[in-house]
């Protein structure tokens, strides 16, 4: 589930960092200089020492420094830059067969000893509600390791000026072209995580992502009417390169109705075209309701993969651990067991992976101390595994963990979040405009749009940014008010043709919100060009007041 | 570290001025004890204790700002802090809508601790799952609930004179009741202040009736139907709504508060005339801090629609400067007024329609409208003749809250809304609304 956690981050540092800056806000040399890894070590001894004295059957450790900057333009102005930078300590401890976890901010060898302790206590009073203990797949100790995202260019090192003067550029590019107003944003994330657990494992991990979204907005006052575009980029795993983008990198949509990115991105070129297209957007065909083909770009199929599949194949949810919140999921253990489940068409395959360079959720090693790892979800349509952590890889009778135990801080316990979840290009060749070429009345989609699905992953409905009418095999006009809803099973049973790996590419979401208290996650979702046959699209045009 | 005392996030704050040559510095300090259990298939899943203390500081040259974070509190990091924001803001350039550090302000202090909140401990929590969980057991149903609880204190300061220091505390809890064959499913939703005012086996009781009765849900056809709204089922739906209560985005021509043809919508009536809502630090069911961190203003109790009218809308600093306008402070809570009714007398009083528990997923489809979509869930029912008939299977909805604001037959007694996600504490009446727009149907339990 994609939640606001967007909008709670701006307003929470809103709060206390508005700031226009043009420097580096924390000198590089310190954010260049991490804890050095023995200090690290000797607190998680401190802590797991303090845990095994009180009776903890295992304990693991998490000393993470979590540095973030988030930079906000609208039009030609820098409207904030938000530096934050926290440090601390989580310690989750197994004692009487159940959990207890605290965190502290306080980084001594007494205060995380404390820390254990009360974590033990915790899991005590709680263990008498346990039905049964906690079991934990076997994860060999790796000693000591470190794992770091690859990049050639560090975030960190970049100065805030170059930056801010990029967004800008976007901006003036984006009014210049028929926007009314722009606002452009770059989300930067550093974090420094030392795992260790009673294991064996001392893990030091360097992660970087980074986002670049911007919203064009163009307004007709005569007539009180606004549209939007927003940016076409994805999210990546990878340093600062990411806007370095060559020819390469951009892709011709089908009909050329537009140039998409992969590997690298051009926020300037991309701001232009959007400019130009908020603008077309006022007077855009609004869309007659009924049933289409859709041919749904990667930068828009990545939403519907993310909600339908990534979240409905959680194995935590299938279980009912996110019953309260999250929800459930249609996908439930019967339907694996029976091994013929169709969850989708025959040519619908999805990989689970944490390895692929460049995606938000390629990793060393889970919170878990489990290295990342790829496998099958979904084989030929037939659903064949889930995503699982060390606590349920016995439910579905499985010797070790697939690593998906992840916390968004040191302050937040870790659980079970989705890895990468892909779906695998087409066989056969097929390009963007022969796919487009055999459909007679479709629609093609996209960007990302407003998105919403139930708590068992059966009903949702995704708009996008960019609708395209097709009509006897060519892209005729832009469409207005577009929406389309589906049932998952019979949506993924409706696809019929994909593109080959020369389309593929991977959209992702920078703040994917799950579990209680909610946390957010990064990760990346893969596809090609893909077209899904029949259908239901509904126009959104409302009149109020 | 402990938390601060006021005496000891003073003496922070005027240490932390105290470093800076800057023309004015700002200082927040924050710091909270965060205690939770959840629970799911009859068991505890994870339970912690979080505690966190952050300073920030915010220095200025003339225009030009900078600002720095920290979690640590030794003499050398606060120096650190200190010039490391002089550092940015020497390197800034002028920000032209800049806004020096707001004047001396009156805190009027709002009831935001209780000081009951020491109750909060590993073994009070556990026992509040306990008492949820074994609820649903001796029904033969499978809880998945969370309790939090959370006590702490927020600091500001600035070198204009402004002070400000407040305790909190506050606890938040729904649970989830399911059939073990995943046919009913019932959900309940509380916050609370005082925490010997809350009782988890009551509220779970609530959560167990309706999943006993919601299986066997029956199929409606999509369309407009009279609803009754639980004070939870519409608080998401108001929350995009109020969120646009921005003076700049409407004057700009880019929110439903926009006029065709130029300027805003302040003081036309979008609103059935039943319609009031306020925004009040001080009420006594949902006080919030007495300011608003970010401008360090003090909140005052704000009219936002009154009798139907868009009453006021929000002003940042350099917005109101611009347009000749008192500038407000960024609203804690949203309390709307209701009727005395509780929600079994509004379903009482409704001859055909549709009694929605809790609403999923909501997303802005359209912001030209406000047009949002979601789902209902955990406890939907047909109501006929002033009664619940049957279950019914959960709809997805294309709505506006503008529309629906539009459309209320009947308000009924406000209630607490806990949501940790929302950007306001909320009081919602229960509402009984005509022609809400269901477009189609969903198979979730």
């Amino acid at each position: 589930m994609e939640r606001r956690t967007f909008l709670k981050v701006g307003a929470a540092a809103g709060g206390t960092l508005l700031v226009p800056v043009f420097g580096n806000a924390i000198a590089a040399e310190e954010l260049m200089n991490p804890m050095a890894v023995q200090f690290k070590k000797s607190l998680a001894d401190a802590a797991m020492n303090a845990a095994t004295k009180a009776g903890a059957s295992y304990c693991d450790v998490r000393i993470g420094r979590y540095l973030n900057q988030f930079i906000t333009t609208r039009d030609v102005n820098v409207e904030n830059i938000v530096n934050t930078e926290s440090s601390g300590v989580g310690v989750r401890v197994l004692a009487n067969g159940a959990y207890g976890f605290v965190a502290t901010n306080v980084m001594t060898p007494d205060a995380v000893a404390d820390a254990a302790r009360q974590a033990v206590a915790i899991a005590r009073a709680n263990a008498r509600l346990q039905s049964e203990p906690v079991q934990l797949a076997p994860v060999k100790g790796v000693g000591e390791v470190a794992w770091a995202t690859p990049f050639t260019k560090d975030w960190r090192t970049v100065p805030v000026k170059e930056k801010a003067e990029m967004l800008i550029a976007a901006n003036k590019a984006g009014l210049a072209a028929g926007a009314t107003f722009m606002t452009s944003m770059l989300f930067q994330v550093n974090q420094q995580k030392y795992f260790a657990s009673t294991d064996g494992s001392y893990i030091d991990q360097d992660v970087h992502r980074l986002w670049s979204p911007f919203t064009a907005t163009a307004v007709d006052k005569a007539s009180g009417k606004f549209r939007t575009r927003d940016g076409l980029s994805s999210p990546a795993g990878m340093g600062y390169e990411f806007f370095d983008a060559q020819p390469r990198h951009k892709v011709r949509a089908a009909g050329g109705v537009t140039t998409l990115y992969h590997g690298a991105y051009d926020i300037v070129e991309d701001a232009k075209a959007a400019g130009r297209q908020a603008r077309e957007k006022l007077t855009a065909k609004s869309v007659e309701p009924g049933k289409y083909d859709l041919v749904l770009s990667p930068e828009h199929l990545f939403l519907t993969i993310h909600e339908s599949v990534g979240h409905a194949t959680e194995l935590d949810r299938v279980l009912g651990y996110e019953a309260n919140y999250a929800g459930t999921s249609f996908a439930t253990l019967d339907k694996w067991q029976s091994k013929k489940f169709k969850y989708g068409s025959d040519i619908v395959n999805f990989v689970a992976d944490r390895t692929t360079p460049g995606s938000l959720g390629a990793v060393g090693y889970d919170d878990e101390g489990v290295p990342g790892k790829r496998w099958d979800i979904i084989k030929n349509g037939v659903l064949v595994n889930y995503q699982a952590t060390r606590d349920q890889a016995h439910i579905i009778g499985e010797k070790e963990s697939h690593g998906c135990s992840f916390a968004d801080s040191w302050s937040s316990v870790q659980f079970q979040r989705m890895p990468n979840v892909s779906l695998a290009a087409g066989a056969n060749k097929l390009t963007p405009d022969e796919l487009v070429k055999d459909v007679k009345k479709g629609i093609y989609i996209l960007g990302r749009g407003s998105y919403s699905i139930d708590q068992q992953r059966y009903n949702f409905q995704f708009g996008g940014q960019l609708f395209y009418e097709i009509k006897d095999g060519k892209i005729t006009q832009q469409l207005g008010d577009v929406a389309y809803q589906a049932n998952t099973q019979e949506f993924w049973n409706a696809c019929t043709a994909m593109c080959d790996e020369r389309d593929w590419r991977m959209g992702g979401s920078f703040f994917d919100g799950k579990g209680q208290p909610s946390q957010i996650s990064a990760v990346s979702h893969g596809s090609s060009t893909t077209r899904f046959n029949g259908i239901n699209v509904i126009n959104t045009a409302r009149k109020i007041a | 570290m402990k938390l601060l005392n006021q005496d000891e996030a003073k003496r922070i704050s005027a240490k932390v001025m105290a470093l800076t040559k800057a023309d004015e510095c700002r200082v927040s300090i924050s710091g909270s004890r965060k205690g939770n259990v959840r629970y799911a298939r009859n068991s505890v899943s994870t339970a912690g204790l979080v505690e966190d203390t952050q300073l920030s500081v915010s220095v200025a040259f003339g225009k030009r700002q900078g600002t720095a974070q920290i979690n640590e509190f030794d003499d050398k990091s606060l120096e650190k802090a200190v010039r490391r924001a002089e550092e940015v803001a020497r390197l800034a350039p002028e920000n032209p809508e800049f806004m020096p550090a707001v004047g001396k302000q009156e805190f009027r202090a709002t009831p935001t601790y209780n000081k009951n909140a020491d109750a909060f401990s590993p073994e009070y929590r556990a026992e509040m799952a306990f008492q949820s969980i074994d609820a649903a057991r001796k029904k033969g149903l499978v809880a998945a609930g969370f309790f939090s609880d959370s006590t702490g204190f927020e600091c500001i300061a600035n070198s204009n004179g402004v002070f400000g220091y407040q305790e909190l505390a506050s606890l938040n809890f729904t649970v989830t009741t399911r059939t073990e064959d995943g046919r009913g499913s019932g959900w309940v939703n509380r916050a609370a202040y005082d925490p010997k005012s809350f009782d988890a086996r009551a509220a779970s009781e609530i959560a167990i009736e309706k999943a006993l009765r919601s299986v066997e849900a029956k199929a409606l056809e999509p369309g407009r139907y009279t609803v009754v709204l639980e004070p939870s089922a519409s608080s998401d739906m108001l929350n995009f709504m109020f969120g646009a209560f921005d003076a700049r985005q409407a004057d700009e021509g880019r929110s439903f508060l926009a006029k065709k043809g130029g300027g805003n919508r302040l003081g036309d009536r979008l609103f059935d005339e039943k319609v009031n809502v306020w925004a009040d630090p001080w009420d006594a069911n949902a006080p919030v801090l007495p300011w608003e961190q970010q401008s360090m203003m003090a909140r005052r109790k704000t009219d936002l629609i009154k009798n139907g009218q868009v009453a006021s809308l929000d002003y940042d600093r350099y917005w109101a400067q611009k347009s000749g306008k008192p500038a407000s402070a960024d609203h804690g809570n949203i309390i709307m007024a209701g009727g005395s009714k509780s929600t079994e007398q509004l379903i009482a009083e409704t001859r055909k329609g549709i009694l929605v528990t809790r609403t999923w997923y909501i997303r802005m489809v359209d912001p030209q409208s406000v047009l949002l979509t979601g789902l209902t869930r955990d406890g939907t029912f047909y109501i006929e003749n002033g009664k619940i008939r049957h279950p019914i299977k959960n709809f997805r909805f294309n709505e506006s809250p503008v529309v629906m604001l539009n459309n209320i037959d009947e308000l009924g007694k406000p209630m607490l809304i806990g949501d940790a996600n929302s950007r306001f504490r909320m009081m919602i009446p229960a509402m009984r609304v005509r022609d809400f727009n269901f477009t189609s149907l969903s198979d979730a339990v």
